[in-house]
């Protein structure tokens, strides 16, 4: 079977033109398929980038929350309640709220501040400047430091800043997993400052950051809180819940979609149509080799051979072009919103099958309906 | 071994539905006989290439039979015949069929490498094949480097690469002047031919009558007649 196999092998790549023709097809469509299945799966990330950064096990929260940043704040005795349920090591309070920032220079830039529990500090970032302890100092705000920190004009320790007619300092720069999706920067500060600088509602908490005991108490935290009428979430569910959200409750994951069926769509048809021409062309050849004594079974083999052979390659020169993008494009533009997942890699490649089967399939009927007759009378 | 290496029984091929049927063949029986070259004549039409695609595997009859050997052909399954026609049958296609994307070595293999040979062993054999032919420095050439007679002398070197008992040509000639066909023709004769062999040669060329030990006349369907070639 090898030697067939090569002998397919060299049919194809010998014939320049139309390999050349297939191979970009498929690499197109796969480029194009991963581009836009990487964006959206970088929006998804970004836009979870606070669940992420905060790192919580249990995060406690309206059952109206939809993202982070539409919290839904939550009256103190929600605090108090989710603690005494068994099964609790702990549970924080969380900030979570925008703002606007006044700059040494007089302009004003749009922040998120994160407001974390003033006892434990539960969710802080690791700091690559300052001391953790001195954002209890009067005033204090760590920084983050992601693609959208130069817009606080690259802030120093000690530089000040105006939020709300309060007067605040940076004291630590911290970076995170994460950045967000919104494109404001990120600043960190105690629960109770955040509630005295930003402006808020009778109700203050964002949402309850809780350490189960152990997993095993999950289910039943989560049961204790729905009885609350709060909605209880791990952190991998609340990144579904926010990933589900923009997907079907928003433009977002429609357009994907649909360009990804486009993309599909594109590359099908460069491909499938010069495959097949491909073997329009070279129908007397599989009908020669069919008179000279090749099987039914073998030229359905070479033919599938060859058509996987060009999608694998589409598909390994695609993803290569796609990781090549993404690179050069995060090196220039940092917040480009881009992510190779498993996911996509699987979808590609599961479409590029799809590409290659349907292709093969319609060569295969002319090819298995030949007769070496036809070939012999000439 | 028999003596005869074909004997065809009343053989019937016809195209097209009942009310419209046409008959290419009409029970036509003959033997040819081991090394012989035996030459099908005939007008267009007279079902000449219909005759050589039954007794080689290639067209299942209506009715009739084949022996080849010992074994009645067309009792095979599709997969026995297929590796019939690769293990017993030569073809000389009358357009060649040389594949342009493959050198001339790796035309005359594919034989071979239909047999599940090593790519490596089919090519050693090619280059041997090739040199029978006198082709041995156009080897890694594409065919259609080669003028028209090379090209039918790679085509030959396809067909006997893998030893077959039964080689087939149609219409050897017909795309070569007198003396290139001639050439050929003799070449098959005195190289190719052998006692265990046995040469079907369909043609309307009657320049290459000498190099016949017999020839089949065939008219509408039927044989006409047979005589002795000249090269008896």
């Amino acid at each position: 079977m090898k030697e067939i196999l090569i002998l397919a092998y060299k049919l194809l790549v010998n014939d320049k033109g139309k390999y050349t023709a297939l191979l970009v097809g498929t690499t197109f469509s796969v480029f194009l398929i991963v581009q836009m299945t990487s964006s959206f799966a970088g929006i998804l990330t970004k836009a979870s980038a606070t669940v992420i950064n905060v790192g919580a096990n249990i995060w406690v929260m309206d059952p109206g929350v939809n993202t982070v940043l539409n919290s839904i704040p939550m009256p103190d005795y929600v605090l108090d309640a989710v603690r005494s349920i068994n099964g609790v090591k702990y549970a924080v309070p969380l900030y979570s709220g925008g703002a606007l920032v006044k700059l040494h220079d007089g302009t004003y830039q749009p922040v998120m501040v994160v407001g974390l529990d003033d006892a434990s500090l539960f969710g802080r970032p690791e700091l690559l400047e300052g001391n953790i302890d001195d954002i209890f100092a009067e005033n204090g705000f760590v920084v983050v430091k992601d693609e959208e920190f130069p817009k606080l004009k690259n802030p120093k320790l000690g530089t000040e800043f105006e939020l709300n007619d309060h007067r605040g300092v940076i004291v630590g720069i911290a970076k995170v997993a994460t950045g967000g999706l919104y494109g404001t920067p990120t600043l960190y500060t105690t629960y109770n400052r955040a509630l005295q600088y930003i402006p808020s509602t009778r109700f203050t908490i964002s949402y309850v950051l809780v350490e189960p005991k152990s997993n095993s108490d999950i289910a039943y935290i989560k049961q204790q809180v729905d009885r609350l009428g709060y909605l209880a979430l791990t952190s991998g569910e609340f990144q579904d819940r926010i990933s589900n959200y923009l997907k079907y409750q928003t433009g977002i994951g429609t357009n994907t979609l649909l360009m990804t069926v486009i993309s599909f769509i594109v590359g099908l048809s460069i491909s499938g149509q010069t495959f097949y021409t491909f073997i329009l062309e070279n129908l007397e050849h599989f009908g020669a080799l069919k008179a000279i004594g090749a099987k039914g079974r073998e030229l359905v083999y070479m033919i599938l051979f060859q058509a996987a052979f060009t999608s694998l390659a589409g598909y390994g020169l695609g993803i290569g072009l796609s990781t090549l993008l993404i690179t050069a494009a995060k090196l220039r533009l940092p917040e480009y919103a881009s992510r190779l997942t498993y996911t996509n890699l699987g979808l590609a490649f599961l479409l590029v099958l799809i590409i290659a089967s349907v292709s093969s399939y319609a060569g295969i009927r002319r090819v298995l309906k030949i007769e070496p007759f036809d070939i012999f009378r000439g | 071994m028999p003596a005869a290496a074909i004997v065809a029984e009343k053989l019937t091929k016809w195209f097209g539905q009942d009310g419209t049927r046409t008959y290419a063949v009409r029970e036509v029986s003959f033997e040819a006989n081991w090394g012989e070259m035996l030459y099908i004549v005939g007008p267009s039409g007279s079902g000449k290439t219909t005759l050589l695609s039954m007794i080689s595997g290639i067209l299942r009859p209506n009715s009739g039979s084949v022996n080849i050997g010992d074994r009645d052909l067309w009792s095979l399954s599709d997969d026995r015949i297929a590796d019939f026609r690769l293990n017993t049958i030569g073809f000389v296609f009358q357009d060649y069929h040389l594949f342009p994307r493959l050198t001339t070595a790796e035309n005359v293999a594919i034989p071979l490498i239909l047999q599940k040979r090593s790519w490596s062993e089919a090519l050693r054999a090619a280059a041997r094949y090739l040199e029978v032919v006198g082709l041995a420095d156009k080897a890694d050439l594409p065919p259609t480097k080669l003028s028209g007679g090379e090209q039918q002398r790679v085509a030959i070197a396809r067909a006997i690469v893998h030893q077959p008992k039964i080689l087939v040509f149609d219409e050897p000639t017909a795309s070569l002047d007198g003396e290139t066909g001639r050439k050929i023709v003799s070449f098959v004769k005195t190289e190719i031919l052998t006692a265990e062999r046995c040469i079907l040669i369909v043609t309307h060329d009657s320049r290459i009558f000498e190099y016949s030990n017999r020839i089949m006349s065939m008219e509408d369907g039927q044989i006409s007649g047979f005589r002795q070639g000249e090269a008896v």
